[in-house]
């Protein structure tokens, strides 16, 4: 709870989005909803929920939940992210579990595309690499599509 | 008084600071426009032009270098065991390193040699001789990694090589020491019957790079030294240097420099090529062995092979001609248009220089002078296009540029001379310190050189540096080649001897640079590809860890249940798919070395624990912030304990 409540107040200083020279490291490939990569507009709000993250992925629109997209999004959590990932509870990293309630879907993509960019520069992202004791997110170098089939399976994890 | 005297400083500042301003607009005005070191400053961050690739000489390894800044870039083990990345020492590199005489931890490693396509390196892979115990090794230079070792049968000191034909259709591995063929228990006295000096023609498949030995020459007992094959015109022909063409077997300093001539040989492949097909090979019983590394299953195999195909000259007309040559010649190097070939006879002060067209004309008119082994001499001065009278003394080796001149190392009187190829004429000299042997420039020894730079590569280092015992660096030294005048830049220590040397644009090799290994490719038996299969399996005495790594921890990193005796194998596979993120292993009381495990590779490393305790492994490769957190512990019991083997991350399982 303490955790979520530094997020919160840190939040509240999302800076301006350099959406230039951002876009473009992996080949777009579209699943079951449209990824739109053109610019949205700047965000500034407390609720982590209007922070979209910073890298290849602007505005993601949802659909109903798509189950075979989601299992093979776990697949592909269990061999890339699990080594730090418990789907249920806080391991290296943080538990997936109700992640959709407490972030925007663009800023899970763009959290699991490009780590090495997002603990630079979004500040919720620089304020989980202090709350898990400076242990980086790897970059796995999965595609877009295959983040986009783990955020499907982080839908099912309520 | 004071104050003009600052005024005066102030004005010098002011002159320092405007002619130190950047350059491009004014250069000739800068007091510094001479200043060569601004012609090797490379900026931080800034990459070089140039990759240059020297051997190590007996450190068995090869060092990669940028240019013009000297900057050591990597050392990769060949055929020299390397603790560092654990080479030769964990379970998939040992078989590099098998041999006939089984394994070999060391080397003396020569002439590093581009692959070609159409006379130009192409940046593929890059070859390199073991003299010792003669072999060839090709490196990927994706992966800047040793991929194959092949042995060469029949071959005492496999000097002449691994000099490339025009499309790599050949690597050649001319024997330096001529030995009994096949190998027998004789008197030494019986050198001129029973030895004989085999060269052998090594076939790289045009896809794969993979060698093999496609047939032997089998030549008189002389000393074969180096070689280079034609190019263009003279493509289909490969040429070696000979000396104790006296056939002596002691004392060779002297016994080996009676005649004023030794020789070229020049071998016709492609009619060499011809006779296979027909079938005018000897299969000859030998044994040696042929190891490919594969960078999937990220292990290496070795085949021993039993038999070579030999070629008998005296069987073969139109094989071999020998090229008389003064005297004891030691580099033999083709110029780009393939049309000249320059025997570079060490123990003269001239340079002659064969013409091609002329030596096809000798051998049609049949201008011989007489026959060895059934092998024509030709004609001296029937195949000579001209001497460069260089003044200096001991000719070893020559490069080209892409104008039209042949740069040339003295080893005697420590120099290079510039001439003109075609006209002969010295025209630059500049002094090596010292004792010059190869030169290397980007591309000098094939039909495009890149030129611009040139590299001397120095045995002697004496006063150059900071003394550091009675050991001292060799080195290289880069001159500018561009003008008309050669140009010392700098001069650089280098890891082991820098024998030889090969150089090429960055830009043809930069792009192919490999990041990481796709996990989803890994096929190693022992692979773990996800920290929920991470296990320990126990099989009577060899106990096999399938653990996995990640920023930063492993898995397992608590075992218990090991025992005294138990031979222990660690297969870590770095389950990171990200570009300079790999994870060292060490274990406490390992007898071999650390693993360092590249992002999406599997590495294995035997322990044998002999006492009773709880030891500590950890990663050896500094990761990330937590780094010093990634740890671990095995528990070692007695032999027939009743601890049970477990394993966990994190939790007890």
């Amino acid at each position: 709870m303490k955790n979520q409540f530094k997020i919160m107040s840190t939040g509240a200083i999302v800076i301006a989005m350099l959406l230039n020279g951002c876009g473009g490291s992996s080949e777009q490939k579209q699943a079951s909803e449209e990824i739109k990569t053109e610019a949205s507009s700047t965000v500034n709000s407390n609720d982590p929920m209007n922070n979209k993250g910073i890298g290849p992925v602007k505005s993601i629109t949802l659909g109903t939940l798509d189950q075979a997209m989601a299992d093979e999004g776990q697949k592909i959590f269990q061999e890339k992210c699990s080594a730090c990932h418990k789907p249920e509870e806080k391991f290296i990293g943080p538990a997936p579990k109700g992640i959709m309630d407490r972030r925007s879907p663009e800023w899970i993509i763009n959290m699991i595309l490009s780590p090495d960019k997002m603990v630079k520069e979004d500040p919720i992202a620089k304020q989980l690499l202090m709350d898990y004791n400076l242990a980086p997110m790897a970059n796995q170098n999965l595609t877009e599509e295959q983040a986009r089939k783990i955020l499907e399976y982080f839908r099912t994890l309520k | 008084m004071k104050n003009s005297t600052l005024t005066g400083w102030g004005i010098f500042i002011l002159f320092i600071i405007t002619s130190c301003a950047p350059k491009g607009s004014d250069d000739k005005a800068s007091p510094f426009s001479d200043d060569v070191a601004s012609k090797v400053y490379v900026a931080p961050g800034q990459f070089d032009e140039f990759y240059a690739f020297l051997s190590g000489g007996f450190s068995g390894q090869m060092s990669v270098y940028g240019l013009p800044s000297g900057r050591l870039l990597k050392v990769i083990p060949v055929f020299s065991l390397d603790a560092e990345k654990g080479y030769g020492f964990n379970e998939e590199t040992k078989p590099l390193l098998q041999t006939s005489y089984g394994f070999i931890p060391w080397d003396d490693a020569h002439h590093p040699e581009l692959s070609q396509t159409d006379g130009v390196p192409d940046g593929r892979w890059i070859f390199i001789n073991g003299n010792n115990t003669p072999r060839v090794a090709r490196i990927d230079l994706s992966t800047f990694e040793t991929v194959e070792i092949i042995e060469l049968p029949n071959s005492g000191g496999n000097h002449s090589s691994p000099f490339t034909t025009e499309n790599t259709e050949y690597v050649v591995a001319g024997t330096r020491f001529s030995v009994p063929v096949p190998q027998k228990d004789v008197a030494v006295e019986t050198y001129k019957e029973n030895f004989k000096g085999a060269l052998s023609f090594i076939s790289c498949d045009p896809v794969t790079g993979h060698m093999n030995v496609a047939f032997q020459v089998l030549l008189p007992a002389f000393n074969y030294d180096l070689a280079h094959s034609g190019k263009g015109a003279s493509h289909g022909w490969t040429f070696f240097t000979c000396y104790n063409t006296e056939e002596g077997h002691t004392l060779l300093e002297a016994n080996a420099s009676q005649y004023d001539k030794d020789f070229i040989a020049a071998i016709n492949w492609k009619k060499a090529e011809e006779y296979v097909k027909q079938g005018k090979t000897h299969d000859f019983p030998t044994s040696y062995y042929h190891n490919v590394y594969d960078d999937n299953s990220h292990m290496a195999t070795s085949e021993q092979i039993k038999s070579v195909k030999v070629l008998i000259p005296d069987e073969c007309p139109g094989l071999v001609y020998f090229l008389p040559t003064p005297k004891s010649p030691h580099g033999v190097d083709v110029d780009p248009t393939g049309e000249y070939i320059v025997g570079a006879g060490k123990l003269s002060a001239d340079m002659s220089v064969h013409s091609f067209s002329k030596m096809l004309k000798a051998i049609e008119d049949k201008a011989f002078e007489k026959e060895i082994a059934g092998i024509p001499v030709l004609n001296y001065d029937a195949i000579l296009a001209g001497v460069v009278k260089s003044g200096g003394l001991g000719p070893l080796h020559t490069e080209f540029d892409a104008t039209g001149n042949a740069f040339t190392t003295f080893f005697i009187s420590s120099e290079i001379v510039k001439w003109k190829v075609g006209t002969w004429e010295v025209l630059d000299r500049a002094p090596c310190y010292y004792s010059v042997g190869h030169l290397m420039i980007p591309g000098g020894d094939s039909k495009k050189p890149f030129g611009k730079y040139m590299l001397a590569l120095n045995k002697i280092t004496k006063d150059r540096y900071l003394p550091t015992g009675p050991e001292l660096s060799q080195s290289a030294q880069l001159y500018d080649i561009s003008g008309d005048k050669i140009q010392l830049l700098l001069d650089f220590p280098t890891v082991g001897e820098p024998h030889y040397g090969q150089g090429i644009p960055a830009s043809l090799v930069k792009p192919k640079s490999k990041q990481f290994f796709n996990l989803a490719d890994n096929a190693h038996p022992h692979v773990t590809k996800s920290e929920d299969q991470a296990k320990v399996v126990r099989d009577g005495n060899v106990v096999r860890v399938y653990m996995t790594t990640i920023r930063s921890h492993f898995a397992p990193d608590n075992i218990e249940g090991i025992q005294v005796g138990d031979k222990v194998y660690f297969h870590i596979t770095n389950l990171e798919q990200d570009w300079d993120v790999p994870h060292g292993f060490g274990v406490m009381g390992a007898t071999n070395a650390e693993l360092l495990i590249m992002p999406g590779q599997t590495e294995t490393l035997l322990w044998e624990p002999l006492f009773e305790g709880v030891f500590p492994f950890y990663c050896t490769d500094f990761c990330s912030a937590l780094h010093q957190e990634m740890q671990g512990y095995v528990r070692v019991s007695k032999k027939g304990s009743t601890v049970p083997l477990k394993w966990w991350t994190g939790s007890s399982k």
